[in-house]
């Protein structure tokens, strides 16, 4: 046997495949990691601590900049959050909005892992085929909202603007692609035989450990757990659409993908629904012009994001801006088990462990 | 979650803690404050016999003479309850027994709050910043934080 010394490799700031400021020290013996630290912070903005200088619909631009990858997730929670603590009820049509744009946000958030997993595998076509099919979605949120990538489209009380005539046949045509895409995914990544090597038995995730780290979302039901807030503490009429929870059973980097690529499925099948429920009517509820909570009224309000269960705790002190935010932000804490993960395995594991953990880390750092 | 429900698990709660928990109002969680050399013992019963095996948030709240800690507990597969562990500290060397233990998902949260609060906890094994730099001085989240620029 040979003795081997340990030795530090450094994974980022800066490395492409940190999708953002994520730097991991990696220690090893020879090819083997034997344990990772994980170093954040590079994209901290002290967004809880600007919120306390800010009125309560002010900070919904600073919310859809969370998770920049699902923007209108993240609004999502924090007006829904806002709405519980003061009582502003929601006009159903908006309700649907929310659903439809909410979950437009879920999958092109879904095809970004589906290419980011791909480019980080050295796969680089596999990236284009997503990003040409996100651009659809990014196009649909041009239409409604007059911006792509960072809407902040959510209001108190509903949504900024009513979905225009052009949208219908768009999202129409979109959602009658989404099987072929998936077909060209499948065929092109998943089927993959270099990536299954690279993700198949890798960085398993047993459910114990999973939910000890408080893990949530896909990363969750790649484990086996079907647990889904849009089931499990029911908001946004979740409970009127008919869809499967996506699970895989075994843990791994591909369990993690098999589950993203269902849940674009799903999604798609619980916008069609949407649209064929949606009523007719207003499409921003009655807010009074100066929100003042209740002296003393806190919520904890939590929504199934596309990284997991993103929450928002809010402490009123009477005036129109919150004495304390709290983003529980789903990155952070699914992090936490990229160590568990990795140990014992290879250096290249770690990329295919961070990539399918899925980390945005605008959300993480805050 | 069915309100009978909830007040029966509320009073089995309070019976086996004996008299060092409090429940308070909240229009949707069930509320329990208790003092911070219980908590580990509270969160350890929460988890073991009420089956709340999911950790799902841990912050802290500066309310000026003293911080607040809020701990968000909720079982996976649901099992219908959610609970808020409240607890307090004094402002002047403001510590806290660390769950850890308990609930490892506490690890980089309790090292959060210490980070941007500065409240320590005891027994945390790794106590260092998680966001902002190692040498960086004094916690932002605090209400007499000074900003600048």
């Amino acid at each position: 046997m040979f003795k081997t010394d340990r030795y530090i490799i450094n994974i980022g700031p800066q490395h492409p495949s940190t999708h953002g400021g994520l730097h991991v020290e990696a220690v090893m013996d020879g090819e083997e990691v034997v344990d990772v630290m994980v170093h954040l912070g590079y994209v901290h903005r002290s967004v809880e601590k600007i919120a306390e200088s800010r009125t309560y619909p002010q900070f919904i631009p600073y919310a859809a900049r969370l998770d920049y990858m699902a923007t209108n997730l993240p609004a999502w929670g924090y007006v829904g959050a806002v709405e519980k603590l003061t009582g502003v009820a929601v006009p159903e049509r908006a309700q649907y909005i929310r659903v439809i744009m909410g979950e437009l946000s879920r999958i092109a958030s879904h095809m970004m892992f589906v290419g980011s997993l791909a480019i980080d595998l050295a796969a680089t076509t596999g990236l284009l085929y997503c990003l040409r099919d996100r651009e659809r979605i990014m196009d649909m949120f041009e239409m409604t909202s007059g911006q792509r990538l960072l809407s902040a489209y959510m209001r108190i009380g509903g949504v900024s603007h009513d979905l225009p005539e052009e949208f219908f046949p768009a999202i129409r045509s979109f959602l009658a692609d989404v099987p072929r895409m998936l077909d060209e995914y499948n065929g092109l990544i998943t089927g993959n035989e270099i990536l299954q090597a690279r993700c198949s038995g890798i960085g398993v995730l047993d459910p114990e450990t999973a939910i000890a780290y408080g893990v949530t979302g896909p990363n969750l039901r790649a484990s086996g757990i079907g647990y889904d807030l849009r089931r499990a503490d029911l908001y946004g009429f979740y409970d009127r659409f008919d869809f499967e929870v996506a699970v895989a059973q075994k843990g791994d980097c591909l369990a993690r993908l098999l589950v993203r690529l269902e849940e674009i499925q799903q999604s798609a099948k619980i916008i069609g629904q949407a649209l064929e429920q949606m009523p007719e009517g207003e499409i921003l509820g009655k807010v009074p012009k100066v929100l003042k909570p209740e002296k003393g009224r806190e919520v904890y309000h939590r929504i199934e994001s596309a990284k997991g269960e993103l929450g928002y705790y809010l402490v009123s002190d009477g005036t129109e801006k919150p004495a304390r935010l709290h983003v529980r932000a789903p990155s952070f804490i699914n992090l936490m088990v990229l160590p568990v993960i990795s140990r014992g395995g290879k250096l290249q594991d770690i990329i295919a462990n961070i990539a399918t953990l899925d980390p945005v880390l605008g959300e993480s750092d805050r | 979650m069915a309100d009978n429900d909830s007040e029966a698990t509320s009073n089995q709660i309070l019976n086996a803690m004996e008299g060092r928990v409090q429940a308070y109002p909240d229009p949707h969680f069930l509320g329990l404050r208790i003092e911070p050399a219980d908590l580990p013992g509270l969160l350890l019963y929460l988890r073991d016999q009420a089956g709340m095996n999911y950790l799902a948030n841990l912050t802290a709240t500066d309310l000026k003479e003293e911080f607040e800690l809020t701990y968000h507990l909720y079982a996976i597969p649901d099992n219908g309850l959610k609970m808020a562990v409240k607890t307090r500290v004094p402002r002047d060397g403001a510590q806290v027994p660390s769950v850890i233990t308990l609930y490892p998902t506490a690890d980089w949260q309790e090292r959060e709050v210490f980070d941007l609060m500065g409240i320590r906890f005891i027994g945390h094994p790794n106590l260092v910043r998680v966001l902002l730099p190692d040498e960086y001085e004094g916690h932002p989240l605090r209400k007499d934080f000074k900003k600048e620029g």
